[in-house]
């Protein structure tokens, strides 16, 4: 197996202070790894840095004929203005805007494809809702429509099931395993263990250093999650610099 | 009699460039100001109004009366102003507003010192404060204007798509394209070139007015953005046309006029608007099935 994505010595953080350390290893090509970790233990920091969002205090990721800006990211919060006028609709078909750019035209190909996706996650009918009228689980459902049109080979999804209700995450995690199946590579931040050991194959426990990583029995352990917890200390305002050799 | 208050004023010619003006404004002005609604920088405009003041003092210090010359130094200062503040709260940590807020108290302080030590003819400056009276405006003003506006309305469809995305979803467009960035700069550009227009026609402290005024006229009747943007255009349309005739036969000012005739429609809009009005508020009618 070839991998999607490498991390050599990767330390992401903010104003110098790191909130991933010293991560080395591979996501495999087509893997369904679930990231798990305490609040704070740089889930979304390291996330930002695959999507390229933020750029690492050392080391370096690797993606392997993917851009940053070709890979999905669904954030833990979106920054969407739910207040503005636009429907159902065009919010998902700007998962089109990879192919159609900023004056391309939306075909009737691509109306079907748009209609489909919205189909798929379950909001026909509500395509001329505004989004402002939409429930937490049916905005969910919204996003994840976007990504199906986004058609990417690389999918991050931060903490995607969190406060929507059963059927919600039960439909929407079918779409995840259904990407796992087409062979992308798929990453997704959760907190729910019971619904990692069941679904992902792979997982990754972060610590702001990788606690264990590989097949999720083996990592999601008594141990492990213990060890994570400990590990997980606060930041500290008065660091020193940090002392491990670059490139080691 | 009707064709006293209607035909009777576009007999001179200074009042059909008037008209004309007003015209080409509402087109343009319109859309830009339901973006500034939606990206709630409706103060940011206000604010900017009174930015590109100090660039026109320069020109006019310049070259005396001339329309081109306070044009371009509004338009350097204003640009200036936009792009720093833009640039800043994009790069750093400093939220738009206050960004915005720091660059005009510096444009505005700069431009009182560069006046009063050429001093110069305040007669002249409140002329530019409240736009000409009776809707007589000369053809250099309307050159003018003619190309800003088209200059505007062309360059605000090209960035159409990316900045409604910056405006509904910044961090999705941030994933997919650096084009939000680029974006968000010609809007405040345009915004700049809006606000120079508006001041020729209507004065530098109300030309803002045909910007912001029919955006939020149009927020009370629809919930959708190209719906929103031709009601704008429409009601700057009314309100200028409407506005213009109020100031030829009253003998007033322009900018306070048309301003007038949009507050009108903005009060009415209040009251009566579909989305949010206040008689659908208070009488909503029996609730529905489902």
């Amino acid at each position: 197996m070839s991998a999607q994505l490498n991390f050599r010595n990767l330390t992401l953080g903010y104003d110098r202070h790191p909130a991933v350390h010293h991560l080395d290893g591979a996501i495999e090509l087509g893997s369904l790894t679930a990231v798990v970790g305490p609040n704070g233990a740089g889930k979304s920091t390291l996330f930002k840095g695959v999507v390229g969002a933020i750029k690492p205090l050392a080391g370096r990721i690797e993606r392997h004929g993917v851009l940053p800006q070709e890979i999905a990211y669904l954030p833990q919060v979106a920054e969407i203005d739910r207040s503005f006028p636009i429907n159902v609709y065009d919010m998902v078909a700007m998962g089109l805007w990879r192919r159609a750019g900023l004056f391309g035209g939306i075909g009737r190909k691509q109306r079907d494809t748009v209609e489909a996706a919205i189909a798929t996650v379950g909001l026909t009918g509500f395509e001329d809702r505004a989004i402002g009228t939409l429930s937490g689980g049916q905005m969910q459902r919204m996003l994840f429509a976007r990504l199906l049109l986004q058609d990417a080979r690389v999918i991050v999804l931060d903490e995607p099931f969190n406060a929507i209700d059963a059927k919600s995450s039960a439909d929407l995690l079918a779409l995840v395993q259904h990407w796992h199946h087409e062979k992308r590579t798929v990453l997704a931040a959760l907190h729910d263990l019971d619904l990692v050991r069941a679904n992902f194959p792979q997982a990754l426990l972060l610590a702001r250093a990788p606690v264990a990583w590989g097949a999720t029995a083996d990592v999601l352990t008594a141990d492990n999650i213990a060890k994570a917890r400990r590990m997980c200390e606060a930041f500290d305002e008065q660091a020193e610099a940090c002392v491990v050799a670059e490139g080691v | 009699m009707l064709s006293h208050i209607f035909l009777e004023p576009f007999r001179d010619e200074a009042v059909r460039h008037s008209l004309v003006a007003i015209l080409a404004l509402a087109l343009s002005a319109g859309p830009v100001g339901v973006f500034l609604m939606l990206r709630r920088m409706s103060l940011v405009g206000d604010a900017m109004s009174h930015a590109i003041l100090p660039g026109v003092a320069i020109g006019f210090l310049a070259a005396g009366l001339n329309v081109f010359a306070m044009t371009f130094g509004g338009l350097t200062a204003g640009l200036l102003i936009a792009l720093l503040a833009g640039a800043v709260s994009r790069a750093t940590a400093l939220q738009e507003d206050a960004s915005f807020a720091v660059f005009l108290l510096l444009s505005l302080a700069l431009g009182v010192v560069i006046v009063t030590i050429n001093g110069i003819d305040v007669e002249h400056l409140m002329e530019f404060l409240f736009g000409e009276t009776a809707a007589k405006m000369n053809a250099d003003k309307l050159l003018v204007i003619a190309i800003n506006t088209t200059i505007s309305t062309i360059a605000l469809a090209l960035v159409y798509r990316p900045l409604t995305l910056d405006c509904v979803d910044p961090g999705f467009l941030r994933s997919v394209s650096r084009a939000g960035g680029i974006a968000h700069l010609t809007f405040l550009g345009l915004l700049v070139l809006n606000l120079i227009s508006g001041f020729h026609a209507l004065g530098t402290l109300l030309g803002v007015g045909i910007i912001v005024i029919p955006a939020a006229v149009a927020r009370f009747w629809t919930r959708d953005i190209s719906a929103m943007i031709v009601l704008a255009m429409a009601s700057a349309l009314l309100a200028g046309v409407a506005g213009l005739l109020f100031a030829f036969h009253a003998g007033i000012p322009s900018g306070p006029a048309v301003t007038l005739v949009a507050g009108v429609l903005y009060v009415g809009s209040i009251l009566f608007g579909r989305i949010g009005g206040l008689i659908w508020r208070l009488f909503p009618g029996r609730h529905l099935e489902a």
